[in-house]
Parts: C-alpha cells; sequence; structure tokens
C-alpha cells in the first residue's frame, strides 16, 4: 500500500503540472504510457491520490480582499468547536476552515469585494459567530508561494 | 468582469469538487449538450475563473503525518530587504506556501514535514536560519476543510 520510487517520481512531476496528459506526464517519468496509467489508476485505488479540483480564482470574480481570521475559543464551553463551525460553514464569503493545536483554535479564511464588503462581512457574520474568545486578522498582501508540492 | 448565471456557479462548484469531469458528464448532471457545457467551461477558462487543477493526495499516507502554520516576523525590516526573506524562504522544499500578510506576522508560511522530529529539524535547520528572522509561532494543522465559497 505505500508508494514506490516510480510512484513518487509520477506524484512529483504530477504535483508539479498537475494539467499535463497522461502520455506527456510518462515521458516525463520515463515510462511507458500504459505503465503510468496503470500506476496511476493503483494511486488512485489506494487513495494515495484522493482526487483533482479546479482552483477558482477568486480575484477573477470580484473578490479583491482575502483575510486569515485566527479564534481562540472560549474552551469552558464543550460545545465550542462544534458550534462555531457549524456556525461558520453558513457563511458563504468564509472559502477555508482549519483548526489547529497551539495558540490560535480555528482559522477562517474569509473573501470579500472589497473593504467595504469585508467590514460588513466582519460584523453581521463574524463577530456574531459563537463561542469566541479572541480574534486575530491577517490580511493578505501577495501569495508568494502557492506549491501542494511534496519532498518526496 | 464575468458574469455568472447558476449553471455557471453549479458548473463551478462541480468543478471545485472534482475537476476530472469532462463536459459530457456535467452537462448530463446539469441539463446541458455536451457542445454546451463545454462552451461554457471554456468561458470560466478563458476569464480565468478556473485557474487550474490541484491534486488532492493523502499526505499523511505519502509520509507526511505533519502539517504546521507558522507566523513569522521579521526581526530586521528595512535592512534586510523582504526579497532576500522570500528568496530564501520559497526555496526550502518543506515550504508549500509562503504568504505575505498585514497584521501581528510579516509572513504565513505551511510547512509540512514527516513527523514531528522531522519537523523539529526544518525548523531549526531551515526556518530560524533564514535571513532577518524574528518571532516564529507555530500551529500544527489538526483538520482542515474547503468551503464552495460564495459560489455555493
Amino acid at each position: 500500500m505505500s508508494a514506490d520510487e516510480i510512484d513518487r517520481r509520477i506524484l512529483r512531476h504530477l504535483l508539479a503540472e498537475p494539467d499535463l496528459p497522461t502520455a506527456e506526464l510518462a515521458a516525463r517519468a520515463g515510462l511507458t504510457t500504459a505503465t503510468c496509467w496503470r500506476r496511476l489508476d493503483r494511486l488512485r485505488a489506494q487513495g494515495l491520490i484522493r482526487g483533482q479540483e479546479a482552483v477558482i480564482d477568486w480575484r477573477a470574480l470580484g473578490y479583491e480582499v482575502e483575510v486569515s481570521l485566527r479564534f481562540i475559543l472560549d474552551k469552558t464551553e464543550p460545545r465550542a468547536f462544534d458550534d462555531f463551525i457549524a456556525a461558520a460553514r453558513e457563511v458563504p464569503e468564509v472559502i477555508g476552515i482549519e483548526t489547529f493545536l497551539g495558540r490560535v483554535d480555528v482559522r477562517l479564511n474569509v473573501i470579500a469585494r472589497d473593504m467595504a464588503h469585508y467590514q460588513e462581512v466582519y460584523r453581521r457574520r463574524i463577530l456574531t459567530l459563537p463561542h469566541i474568545a479572541d480574534i486575530e486578522a491577517l490580511m493578505l498582501v501577495a501569495t508568494i508561494k502557492q506549491a501542494e508540492a511534496l519532498p518526496l | 468582469m464575468i458574469d455568472l448565471d447558476d449553471t455557471d456557479r453549479a458548473l463551478l462548484r462541480a468543478l471545485a469538487a472534482d475537476a476530472t469531469q469532462g463536459a459530457g458528464a456535467l452537462g448530463r448532471r446539469f441539463g446541458l449538450s455536451q457542445p454546451a457545457a463545454w462552451r461554457r467551461v471554456r468561458r470560466l477558462e478563458e476569464a480565468g475563473v478556473l485557474k487550474g487543477r490541484r491534486i488532492v493526495l493523502d499526505r499523511a499516507a505519502l509520509g507526511f503525518g505533519v502539517t504546521v502554520f507558522l507566523g513569522v516576523k521579521l526581526a530586521t525590516k528595512g535592512r534586510v530587504s523582504l526579497e532576500d526573506f522570500e528568496r530564501a524562504v520559497t526555496a526550502i522544499p518543506e515550504v508549500q506556501v509562503v504568504q505575505h500578510v498585514l497584521g501581528l506576522f510579516d509572513y504565513r508560511l505551511r510547512v509540512v514535514a514527516r513527523d514531528i522530529p522531522d519537523f523539529e529539524r526544518v525548523l531549526r535547520r531551515r526556518i530560524m536560519t533564514l535571513p532577518g528572522v524574528g518571532q516564529v509561532e507555530a500551529n500544527v494543522l489538526l483538520s482542515e476543510e474547503r468551503r464552495p465559497g460564495p459560489i455555493g
């Protein structure tokens, strides 16, 4: 069930360029197309490759503002995580939810069309989420690197 | 900016969940002919809304059991250029994401490691030795969930 050196080579090339046709991927990994197909099928069947998702550019849809909101929750409330996450799922401008072990409990990735829209989302939908003890905001200026690559 | 109708939004949602669906399958699902579905997807690509694919891997099964988000504050802003830091940090293979942010920290990094001792190695040898690095806060990722966002 583990990946061997050939699997890792395929995955390295695939992660670097997810849009590559299988024939081209095979050529780069030094395999025949048929072998590459079989390997990819097995990696998918084993669940090592879970799937492929389209990446949406929210800026192209007019969402210019992206903010990383870091929450510390009121942990005296046993349902703090469940209630908070269930409520955050209802906010359309939340595009990602992450939970952590550390000083921060939960992070929400929030997008908005502009600062006025962000202000409205923040006041009406974020500050009203349950069991918040503290919030910190990191406003995205620029993404310098965004790679799914693993040091395989 | 591109205008979306309900069908476009449904196509974006479907492709964000599974980008391997072709125009035929998408058309059957949403009551479009194959050429009509193809034309819509093509239009979304040309407008830059669909900006590629992301391969989703089972990182833990591939031996990368730990993902950590780091908040990094530069100690020597103004003296060491941001470019020096950015150049050095993007070259680290374990660093998947580098974001320049405004707020409590200057940069947000997403780091993958095999386990906690491996993360400690990356932190000590690679991160703490970056030019200009100051305060660093680490939060270990427990769970992550992508949401459909405002097209939901």
